[in-house]
């Protein structure tokens, strides 16, 4: 693998990656260059300068208001914080529900067994977006009018409007949440509490089942990897099956588990992009409907692999500061 | 945890052992019994298997199955002309037919490489036409399960000498090859498959000279593939790591060269290894073929949307539409993810 070790060799390896970097760049300048001719002659603009423009369309939903005469920055800004409103609980319910699931394909009960199996056999082998197309298709469908919501569980309401849950809200002048609100039902559908929008209940209830599938078998296999003679032994001091999952098996196999698993989150986390296609208007939808709207393919496009880049830059660099935690000490 | 031991004696005691078991077993099968009751009576009892919108519409809880029967050919082809539909249909059946026998390791042999430009010369022929009194049928035609197998196929056949230069080149001696792989690698890993595909659809048509368009499924490609193989470097890549290096110290010191090691020792051994995860890949990127839909291709996802959208009789009836296409990817991707497992088991027995 090393370059060559003669004096002739040495100079022969750094004129060929003189060249190729050269070759590389020469190629970059040119692809922009060619572009942005093509786009010239047709007379589109191109820069980011439209980013200080109003939008011109409005999000229907999300933490931050963004209505079509604020500019096109706060559009992505918003986009942005609807990819985190979705990802961020659908990371979390899939870790709960995948180690769940992980650890039940392990139970010593055949019927549970069965059942996490074949969950875990589903869910993986059929595509996430057509997970996602089948979901937003029930939601909308199915599901009876606001004014008819299913009681699902206590303050938990479903119907074709949305998912409405019990929510903290702070009391009067206040800023820390105090209290829940409760959904109520009234004539006209269901009000109080958090009354979640069709399109985000289907993307983080989508992401939420597709990923817990593959989460439960990282978590199957780090359990696995346990030594069998570690259960042995806290069979031998008298732990119940209850400490020995809790002291023994997981934080040894949290250290097979937290690669993988920061792989997945990973996963997920661009997986979110495809929320464009049930209507939820996180990033990727956003930048679709500016590119709609005005054509800057390039600058939109861009912007989408810059953030999801520094996002994933994020996820795997604090998974990796959690990730030397349970590691063994001494070791790398 | 892990002594479940096999067998109905063991599954009784697993059962029926404790109270608590008891408990979690009536209460589990309560859970099945009412599931599988509705299950059945929705899908089976009170469905319409006949191609019958007027009964579709008249029963209440029951699946209509009627629209699969009804549209099963433009779910599985798309908009490819209707008289012609044999032509698609032998086109996938020899992809999947040399993609079994390939998945047969005795026949890894040297023959197999011809073999399978043959089955994808004859994909192209039939599915374009255009010659031997074939009528031509343009790619914007095309659509269903040969767009969905085709892409997964020529994309990962393309990706693969790609994904093995860069992992070859992320090991690499010279640190400006070493650096521009892995920044390649680290790139495209860390962005959606999405942008990918927005790029290849929105810029490409940019960088071809004027008046003449790309097809649009040769820019999807083209995006899929750089994508995929950025996935494929990194487990190769894992793979050239887990031959020991002594293997290549020795070769060396009986003579061989810098490249002949790589091609005769390392690398058949590095990708023994990772058979199987690189068939896990496989799935991943079949399942991932299910977004061109989202930039105007019409394979299975998109086919069904344009078999069901534009049809005002049949789109009560998505759903069912649905869980056939989903049932045709679960059969795909289950056999190829049964078929790593079996395949891994072997490879270990063998060596």
């Amino acid at each position: 693998m090393k370059g060559g070790t003669s004096r002739r060799g040495v100079w022969l390896a750094w004129a060929v990656q003189a060249a190729l970097v050269l070759a590389v760049a020469a190629g970059a300048v040119w692809v922009v260059h060619h572009a942005l001719e093509v786009l010239r002659a047709r007379g589109v603009r191109s820069g980011f300068d439209f980013l200080t423009e109003p939008a011109g369309f409005s999000i229907s939903e999300g933490w931050l208001h963004f209505d079509a005469s604020q500019p096109f920055w706060r559009a992505f800004l918003a986009g942005l914080i609807n990819t985190v409103r979705a990802a961020v609980p659908a990371a979390i319910f899939s870790v709960v529900l995948g180690t769940l699931i992980g650890i039940g394909r392990l139970a010593p009960h055949v019927l549970l067994r069965g059942i996490c199996t074949a969950y875990v056999e589903l869910l993986r082998n059929v595509p996430l977006l057509v997970q996602l197309l089948m979901l937003a298709f029930a939601m909308a469908n199915l599901l009876p009018d606001p004014t008819e919501p299913v009681h699902l569980l206590p303050g938990v309401w479903l119907s074709k409007g949305g998912l409405s849950v019990p929510w903290p809200v702070a009391a009067e002048g206040g800023w820390w949440p105090t209290h829940f609100e409760w959904p109520e039902r009234g004539d006209f559908g269901v009000s109080g509490g958090a009354a979640l929008s069709p399109e985000y209940v289907t993307i983080v209830a989508g992401l939420t089942f597709y990923s817990a599938a593959f989460v439960a078998e990282i978590v199957r296999a780090g359990i696995l990897s346990v030594p069998q003679g570690q259960v042995l032994a806290g069979q031998a001091l008298g732990l119940s099956s209850g400490q020995q999952l809790r002291i023994v098996i997981l934080p040894q196999a949290l250290r097979v588990i937290v690669p993988s698993l920061t792989n997945q989150l990973l996963s997920l986390t661009k997986n979110s992009s495809l929320a464009v296609a049930v209507g939820y208007p996180e990033l990727v939808s956003v930048a679709n409907t500016t590119i709609g709207s005005n054509g800057r393919a390039f600058e939109c496009i861009a912007i989408i692999m810059a953030v999801y880049l520094l996002l994933s830059l994020l996820i795997s660099f604090g998974m990796n500061r959690y990730n030397a935690r349970v590691a063994l000490r001494g070791w790398r | 945890m892990r002594n479940a031991a096999q067998g109905p004696i063991a599954w009784r005691s697993e059962l029926w052992g404790s109270p608590l078991r008891a408990l979690a077993t009536v209460l589990l099968l309560a859970l099945l019994g009412w599931g599988g009751f509705h299950v059945v009576e929705w899908g089976i009892v009170h469905a319409v298997f006949r191609p019958d919108a007027e009964a579709c519409r008249a029963v209440q809880h029951g699946a209509c199955w009627g629209v699969v029967a009804e549209k099963w050919r433009p779910m599985l082809f798309g908009r490819f002309t209707y008289e012609e539909q044999w032509r698609p249909a032998i086109a996938v059946v020899v992809l999947s037919a040399v993609t079994v026998l390939s998945a047969w390791p005795r026949s890894w042999r040297w023959w197999l490489a011809p073999l399978w430009l043959v089955a994808l010369l004859l994909f192209v022929l039939l599915m374009r036409g255009g010659v031997l009194g074939l009528s031509g049928v343009p790619t914007s035609r095309w659509g269903g399960l040969p767009l969905t197998i085709g892409l997964a196929v020529v994309g990962l056949a393309l990706a693969f000498p790609l994904a093995l230069l860069l992992a070859l080149g992320r090991r690499s001696g010279w640190p400006v090859v070493r650096t521009l792989s892995a920044s390649y690698i680290e790139l495209v890993r860390g962005v959606p498959l999405i942008s990918v595909l927005f790029m290849a659809s929105f810029l490409l048509p940019l960088l071809w000279p004027a008046g003449w368009q790309p097809d649009v499924l040769v820019r999807v490609l083209a995006g899929l593939t750089l994508f995929v193989a950025a996935y494929l470097a990194e487990i190769i890549r894992g793979g050239l790591q887990a031959v020991p290096r002594g293997q290549t110290e020795v070769a060396m010191a009986l003579g061989f060269g810098r490249w002949p090691v790589q091609r005769d020792i390392v690398l058949p051994q590095a990708l023994r290894l990772v058979v199987p995860a690189l068939t896990n890949s496989v799935v991943g990127t079949l399942k991932d073929t299910s977004l061109v839909t989202v930039v105007g291709l019409f394979e299975l996802t998109g086919a069904l949307g344009l078999a069901l959208g534009g049809d005002p009789t049949w789109r009560p009836f998505y759903l069912e539409g649905y869980l056939f296409i989903a049932a045709v990817y679960w059969v795909l991707c289950f056999g190829l993810s049964r078929y790593s497992v079996w395949l891994e088991k072997r490879l270990s027995a063998a060596s």
